[in-house]
């Protein structure tokens, strides 16, 4: 705000013309108090899925079996956890509780996580690791294409930020898949073995409910239906490709991104990335 | 040190000039296009600064030096903004800086490259693959590595002429 001197300035309109377009932009959204909850709840499926993820890919650091891959994949698990920050911030703030994006990611419990299933499946070897990847990228793409166009402003520049980021996600996911699918008898059977466990889990990407029709409704988000054929091509493409088979099964295991039923793994997650400010709240150095 | 006369943001922009990205000292803040915005308000300087890859954890240690170093000016009150969009893209970064990247033994950013995000594989499938030239020797005769390097915002190249690897500063 200008100063009182400042209001006898002639430019004082502009100035004010500045202050407003320097804000953060104002999304009608944020405030809109029938669609908190929904809201907030979708801003957390997003951030939890990229945070879980995250640590997940995270867990390899160090482990990798070559040292160009275990760079690659501490920076995509980076690049996840930033954008965790930007979607569990406007969670906070959307709820107006005073939370911020660490209070979200180290003081909830297992029971308040909303992150599809898959994300927090154990690693495995890196084939299996690589294939979760792919799959989620793949829709994470799509996601993130369809949110740069969002009706709220804060949703689609988070979008926008992450999309080009994922660009290069997916880019590499795809052409190890491709490269381990058809690569040796061994690497083809892992990879195969891969894709069938995860199918079930990343089928739970596509489900519809009531909270996504909220925001879809508000025009913030597009049904996870809607993202299906996209995430389809893409996969058929890769996976043709790669020699791999699509397993024909539409069975999608679902609670995660509900929160209603996790997997056993999330707990033992949770128990490693939020001992310290559980044992130390608001601990700093 | 208290001053009681605020700087002009022209003045801001210039001290800005000489804080260093954390990462690769020799190019600035404002060379590498970060600095979005001068301003002052109330007596408070504030500047909104973008990030380049969101999970870069150089972000807050420029926030950091931006701070110390306005404060070494004699600046007290400084407020960093942090601003998502327009988002950050190399086309920011500046041909002299670009020449100064080169120098140092980093590629600079292909200008083309920012605009085929989401598109690099299919691009690659349609023969489109990206030259860089090795900044040691200029030959165009280089591999990739990985489209992941020693920070987020790099790729590792090798040179086939020269044999030296590098870094290339990949688009966004």
């Amino acid at each position: 705000m200008p100063s009182l001197p400042d209001m006898n300035a002639t430019d004082v309109v502009d100035m004010a013309r500045r202050a407003a377009e320097h804000q953060a932009p104002r999304d009608h959204h944020i405030h809109n108090e029938d669609l908190k909850p929904a809201l907030f709840e979708w801003l957390c499926r997003m951030g939890d899925s990229s945070l879980i993820l995250g640590h997940r890919v995270s867990e390899w650091c160090g482990h990798s079996p070559v040292l160009e891959e275990d760079i690659a994949l501490a920076n995509i698990a980076l690049d996840l956890i930033g954008h965790t920050q930007m979607w569990l911030g406007l969670a906070g703030e959307v709820e107006g509780k005073g939370r911020d994006a660490d209070a979200l990611a180290y003081r909830r419990d297992a029971a308040d996580f909303r992150n599809f299933l898959l994300v927090e499946k154990q690693n495995g070897d890196i084939g299996s690791t690589l294939m979760r990847q792919f799959l989620f990228d793949a829709w994470h793409i799509e996601r993130l294409r369809g949110l740069k166009g969002s009706s709220s402003e804060r949703v689609a520049e988070i979008a926008t930020k992450a999309f080009k980021e994922v660009s290069y996600h997916v880019d590499r996911s795809a052409d190890l898949v491709i490269r381990l699918g058809d690569g040796t008898d061994e690497s083809h059977r892992r990879m195969q073995k891969a894709l069938d466990s995860h199918w079930t889990y990343a089928n739970e990407m596509f489900t519809d409910d009531g909270l996504d029709e909220a925001v879809a409704e508000a025009g913030i988000a597009m049904r996870p239906s809607g993202l299906k054929p996209a995430w389809d091509a893409l996969v058929d493409e890769v996976l043709a490709e790669a020699t791999l088979t699509r397993p024909q099964n539409d069975f999608a295991r679902r609670g995660g991104k509900t929160g209603e039923r996790h997997t056993e793994h999330l707990g033992h997650i949770l128990a490693e990335m939020q001992f310290l400010q559980r044992a130390y709240p608001d601990a700093s150095w | 040190m208290a001053t009681t006369t605020l700087p002009s943001t022209e003045q801001v922009w210039t001290w800005l000039a000489d804080v260093p990205d954390p990462e690769i000292p020799v190019i600035s803040v404002t060379d590498l296009g970060i600095v979005r915005d001068v301003r002052i308000e109330d007596e408070t300087v504030i500047v909104a600064v973008t990030p380049t890859y969101s999970g870069c954890p150089a972000t807050s240690i420029i926030e950091l030096d931006i701070e110390t170093a306005l404060a070494r000016q004699g600046v007290e009150k400084v407020r960093i903004e942090r601003r998502l969009s327009p988002s950050w893209t190399t086309d920011w970064i500046g041909d002299e800086a670009r020449e100064k990247l080169r120098q140092y033994g980093i590629a600079p950013p292909d200008r083309a490259g920012a605009s085929s995000a989401g598109t690099l594989r299919a691009s690659r499938l349609g023969g489109g693959e990206l030259t860089v030239a090795c900044p040691r020797c200029g030959s165009t005769e280089t591999e990739k590595v990985s489209q992941f390097g020693s920070t987020p915002c790099k790729a590792a190249y090798r040179c086939k002429s020269c044999l030296e690897p590098f870094d290339y500063f990949k688009c966004i």
